[in-house]
């Protein structure tokens, strides 16, 4: 069939309907700024009785396990399909990358499925981030060695 | 190149049974399938993979009892799905230790199996011959997509894998009031030019067109109702756009098997249904049943599928669609 095919994908493009992004925009908002109140409640509470730092971790374990329960159970792909960013830009989001990973493919074995599979979607993350980290440690080290900083 | 196949003799559909999920059985077609899954779409089995196989078993068993055939009768069963190497339909159907053809057309295979079982029997090489198909939402979405309990959003010309198997039996024995397949045209491939694997409608339609417009343009009548597989909205929308600016106006007639199956809006399916199952269940239910009934007298039936795979969208490969065309009549 002929075709022009820069001409139709621009037409499908164009026709196609959008997500809406102020709506998508307010209940990223809301979602992601009552896990924030949420995390700051927990972390003024264990603030209590743990060092500021000892409970900053402890709020980021607690996210990432009621994270992790709700995906196996089945609750957090409903949640953040409204809540979009709100739920994939917190700690909430990686935990859910790792973990939906493990439920999905432990039907291949704890080997080759959840071993070799556990960070599809979240190894990029990791090796970016984390040699990112290293760039910016690299710099931090040379300025300071430099008396920059 | 050979447009419209008219077969020496019509081929009879004796039979059809369709196996449907949850979430279909909860659509607006929900009670013409003949059986459902009240176990998650499970199906009894451990794994989604294999609970597509058991719902090939099923339909294929159902359609057989249907038809009062005994195993054995079936000379050749032409089967795929959309799983890698067609797994679904191997393991599915090895019980049944028939003859077998696995086949590959994406979301078409239904119209591509109905197509083959047609050609066979019309030309006498087999007596009976089935096409099965299906598709499932779970594992289609582990295969194409990300992990089911993934916490991504869908935008809105998503489709979603209907969960799904429908099998047909087809012979060249005329029985009473069975549609007959009459005429085949096979599909091209088109590269529309469409990269983007959440717009799988716009990749397909000017497939669909493709074949419509070689079917029109061959001599081909117009029917009661053009029937696609798995368009969904957006690319129904576009079928028609297309078909009206050649001259073929379709938009009184035509029909989507990914639009019936679900309430869009209801049931939050975005752009509409998709997957091998999806056209197989709606043909194979409410669409035979109204031409066994003589409400619908002439279907020309275009199976749609996106040619593609999760490699080939990160290579950054287009999506080439393609569209095979199945003309069913009510009398023949």
């Amino acid at each position: 069939m002929d075709i022009n095919k820069k001409a139709y994908a621009k037409y499908a493009d164009s026709r196609a309907k959008k997500s809406p992004i102020v709506k998508d925009c307010v209940k990223a908002f809301l979602f992601g700024g009552a896990i924030c109140t949420i995390a700051q409640v927990l972390k003024d509470w264990y603030g209590t009785f743990l060092s500021d730092k000892d409970s900053g971790t402890l709020v980021g374990v607690t996210l990432i396990f009621i994270t992790a329960l709700l995906t196996g159970i089945g609750v957090f792909d409903r949640i953040a399909k409204h809540a979009g960013a709100g739920t994939l830009v917190p700690i909430t989001g990686f935990a859910n990358a790792v973990s939906s990973c493990a439920v999905d493919t432990k039907g291949e074995g704890f080997i080759l499925g959840v071993g070799a599979k556990i960070f599809t979607i979240a190894g990029p993350v990791i090796l970016y981030g984390i040699s990112a980290g290293v760039v910016y440690g690299v710099i931090y080290y040379i300025l300071k060695a430099l008396g920059v900083l | 190149m050979k447009n419209i196949i008219t077969l020496p003799r019509p081929a009879y559909i004796i039979s059809s049974a369709t196996v449907a999920g949850e979430e279909e059985f909860s659509g607006p077609l929900g009670e013409s399938f003949d059986f459902h899954s009240v176990d998650e779409d499970t199906f009894g089995c451990d794994t989604w993979e294999k609970s597509e196989s058991e719902m090939q078993r099923r339909a294929l068993t159902m359609a057989l009892s249907k038809a009062g055939l005994g195993n054995d009768r079936i000379d050749c069963i032409f089967a795929g799905d959309l799983i890698n190497q067609c797994s679904a339909s191997n393991y599915g159907l090895l019980s049944f230790d028939l003859p077998f053809l696995g086949i590959y057309g994406a979301c078409s295979t239904a119209a591509e199996g109905l197509l083959l079982a047609s050609s066979v029997c019309s030309s006498g090489l087999c007596g009976y011959a089935a096409a099965v198909t299906s598709s499932h939402n779970a594992s289609a979405e582990r295969q194409f997509r990300f992990p089911l309990e993934y916490g991504a959003q869908r935008c809105p010309t998503c489709q979603w894998t209907v969960t799904g198997s429908g099998a047909f039996i087809v012979s060249a024995e005329k029985a009473d009031s069975c549609p007959a397949v009459t005429d085949i045209l096979i599909g091209r491939a088109v590269d529309a030019g469409i990269s983007d694997a959440n717009n799988m409608g716009a990749a397909m339609a000017p497939a669909a067109a493709d074949t419509l417009i070689r079917y029109f343009e061959d001599g081909g009548e117009k029917p009661d109702m053009v029937l696609t597989g798995d368009l969904g909205y957006e690319g129904s929308s576009i079928l028609c756009d297309i078909m009206r600016e050649k001259g073929h106006d379709i938009s009184g007639i035509h029909a989507d098997c990914g639009l019936m199956i679900f309430d869009r809006e209801g049931q939050d399916k975005h752009a509409g249904g998709s997957g091998c199952g999806c056209s197989a269940v709606v043909l194979g239910s409410v669409i035979q049943s109204n031409l066994r009934a003589k409400a619908l007298k002439d279907v020309v039936f275009v199976g749609t599928g996106a040619l593609m795979s999760p490699m080939s969208i990160q290579q950054g490969q287009n999506i080439p669609g393609i569209g095979h065309l199945v003309r069913i009549k009510a009398e023949v």
